[in-house]
């Protein structure tokens, strides 16, 4: 009994530390435009399935690793410079609306580009599991979950310390007031962009050896990353992280000891019950308009 | 005279008209194609069904039309991606039959898709060979739709009488949440009683799900001396890999569903020593020199290999089946009415296709016993038949 919980949480972590590197590409685009991107699921996909056909062509790992993290940035960024940007003084509304379009997009390119079938990435340091009090742990769970501990503090050094994080932050804040002093607001949604795919792809290159990576990958993982940005407060970094390994563990243990056939319906009754009882989220902004 | 003359001249000239369009009208006849209807899951969840079986049928119909065609007539595939969606497929077969004015169809790569097909079919009279597995595709009998490929049950039954053979009794079940998993978990659990089975244990996970290992621990927990998981897609791989994970080292047997190479790459060194049953096409090399399935399943594979640049997969077998049973019914009945042809599948023996050898009956529209199916076990990173 002691060991199988072991077991749940472990997997819910790994499961949940995908999902918080996912809700942190939303709430960084969320910031800067004030949209959800919902072809952040599809920045995974893409990372992951360059990454598998970069190694294809002889690459070693790492580099096939690295390349294919780039290559989603650029496509992050051609989102933004293509999609985004001519559309930008419309309404959120609409600036969603094209983001599914680009999902949709992204998704048909992808199987133009690869093909329709699973591939898998070769674990990073061997499949050997850890044994960890009596339950078993991929080396590759921790290469995910070390992944997204480095892109947190990496982006908490990036908002806190750099000027041009803090230009975003101020952008997130205030638009208006941010290019008042001189903010230049596009350069921000464009980074964002270029931000959130980074992240994305990380997510898709850490977990590919685990999950596997299709063109359709992206659907699941952006819904389950969004539920995650919602509870932990879309917007809140801190939130994205803690939303994303709480809807981990509650699914990881959810199929232990619940049932496993209700392992999806956990993360969207969290959404439900997230946009019924706290709609700002557990780390979200408590706006209060002011009359 | 001159009148007479020009009288004569009308007459003849439109007697060669007339002629003309009756010699055109023949000809054209001659040539009209016979249509081959199809809707297959070319994209979507399903598309590792699909897309091997629309490259066959491609394939096929090219060959035969370069070898003079069916009853002097050449064929015209008209295929449809129903991408997985059962909605679209029943779209897509009142479209074959309504606007394309299709002669059979062969196609539904999923049970889903197929079901959804059925009552147009039957509606219409339409002569439908299934591609999907299930065995509620021909259980009741329907009589215009046939099926190729074995079925969940017969999967179950070579699996048990595997298991019996190994003198194991206990099994757990871990079982995916699609249309085929599904099917396959209740027609094992049907059947286990009398193989002397007992389930000890039943899970299941998502389609989506990238981690079973929730799962997989439950089951280490439980009595059970064999684990069986019914799915395909990328399911089984992942439970084949959390399996070695979370340490368990009981004998695990997949379906016929995961009967690819694909299934082997992707589950990695875990997929060692893991069963399951498959069609002969699959081990072509390995059978015996006498086996009956040999030239056939060999011919295919080779031509599919050549032409494609990809392993073959047991799904564009079926597909290959569907066709020369069609393509031989019409030859049989010596036309392309639909009745007849219709009657010409039902009276199929001996047809000996990739699946296995096909003896049809008014009782039994799939015509396959469990000889068609063979054990395999995978050993290092390749089928092997276990003996």
């Amino acid at each position: 009994m002691g060991s199988q919980w072991v077991q749940f949480v472990a997997s819910g972590l790994t499961a949940g530390a995908i999902y918080a590197l996912v809700a942190l590409g939303f709430s960084i685009v969320y910031n800067a435009s004030g949209a959800i991107n919902f072809a952040q699921g599809e920045f995974v996909m893409v990372g992951g399935m360059s990454a598998v056909s970069l190694l294809a062509t002889g690459l070693p790992l790492p580099a096939a690793v690295l390349l294919a993290v780039a290559a989603a940035v650029i496509v992050g960024l051609a989102v933004e410079k293509l999609a985004i940007e001519p559309a930008r003084h419309a309404g959120t509304v609409t600036l969603i609306i094209i983001t599914i379009g680009v999902s949709l997009f992204l998704r048909g390119l992808a199987q133009l580009v690869w093909d329709k079938r699973v591939h898998a990435l070769p674990a990073f340091s061997g499949d050997q599991p850890i044994h960890l009090f009596g339950a078993t742990l991929l080396p590759q769970s921790l290469w995910v979950l070390a992944g997204a501990g480095l892109a947190v503090a990496g982006l908490s050094w990036f908002f806190g310390r750099t000027l041009f994080g803090k230009a975003m932050l101020a952008t997130s804040y205030n638009p208006l007031a941010a290019r008042l002093v001189g903010v230049n607001t596009r350069t921000v949604l464009l980074a964002s962009f270029g931000l959130a795919a980074l992240l994305g792809a990380l997510g898709g290159v850490l977990t590919a050896p685990i999950t596997f990576t299709a063109y359709d990958t992206g659907i699941m993982l952006g819904l389950k990353g969004f539920a995650a940005a919602m509870l932990g407060g879309l917007g809140s970094f801190s939130g994205a992280v803690l939303g994303g390994l709480l809807l981990g563990l509650a699914e990881g243990l959810g199929a232990g000891f619940i049932s496993s056939a209700y392992k999806d319906v956990i993360a969207f009754v969290i959404i439900l019950a997230v946009l019924f009882f706290l709609p700002g989220g557990l780390r979200g902004a408590r706006r209060t308009e002011r009359v | 005279m001159n009148d007479s003359s020009r009288y004569f001249k009308g007459a003849r000239l439109a007697a060669l008209t007339l002629a003309a369009t009756l010699s055109t009208a023949t000809a054209v006849q001659a040539q009209e194609p016979i249509r081959i209807g199809s809707f297959l899951s070319v994209t979507g969840p399903a598309a590792f069904l699909g897309d091997p079986e629309q490259k066959t049928l491609e394939m096929v119909v090219e060959r035969i039309n370069a070898e003079g065609g069916v009853l002097g007539r050449k064929l015209q595939l008209i295929a449809y991606d129903d991408s997985g969606d059962a909605e679209k497929a029943r779209t897509f077969a009142k479209r074959l039959i309504e606007q394309d004015k299709v002669d059979v169809i062969v196609g539904g790569s999923t049970t889903g898709a197929t079901m959804a097909a059925v009552p147009i079919a039957e509606q219409a009279g339409m002569p439908f060979v299934s591609l999907a597995g299930a065995v509620v595709i021909v259980e009741p009998v329907k009589k215009w739709v046939f099926k190729t490929p074995h079925t969940d049950r017969m999967a179950c039954e070579k699996i048990f009488v595997d298991l019996q053979s190994r003198k194991l009794s206990k099994v757990a079940m871990i079982s995916g949440s699609g249309g085929f998993d599904k099917s396959m978990h209740a027609e094992c659990l049907k059947v286990a009683s009398k193989y002397g089975i007992e389930i000890v244990a039943e899970e299941t996970y998502g389609a989506a799900d990238t981690d079973m290992t929730a799962q997989l621990t439950k089951i280490r927990a439980s009595s059970a001396q064999a684990v069986l998981n019914a799915g395909f897609g990328q399911g089984p791989a992942i439970v084949t890999r959390n399996y070695r994970q979370v340490g368990l080292t009981l004998p695990l047997y997949q379906s016929h569903g995961v009967a690819s190479k694909e299934y082997i790459k992707l589950s990695g060194p875990a997929a060692e020593g893991v069963r399951l049953p498959a069609a002969a096409l699959l081990v072509a090399d390995l059978l015996p020199a006498g086996d009956a399935q040999k030239p056939v399943v060999t011919a295919y594979r080779n031509s599919f290999e050549q032409k494609y640049k990809t392993d073959v997969s047991t799904f564009g077998g079926h597909a290959y089946d569907g066709l020369m049973l069609v393509v031989n019914a019409m030859k049989q009945a010596g036309s392309t009415d639909k009745a007849k042809v219709r009657d010409a599948l039902e009276a199929t023996k001996g047809y000996v296709g990739t699946a296995g050898v096909v003896n049809m009956s008014a009782a039994d529209h799939m015509g396959l016993d469990l000889s068609a199916f063979r054990m395999l076990e995978v050993k290092d990173g390749n089928w092997s038949l276990v003996k």
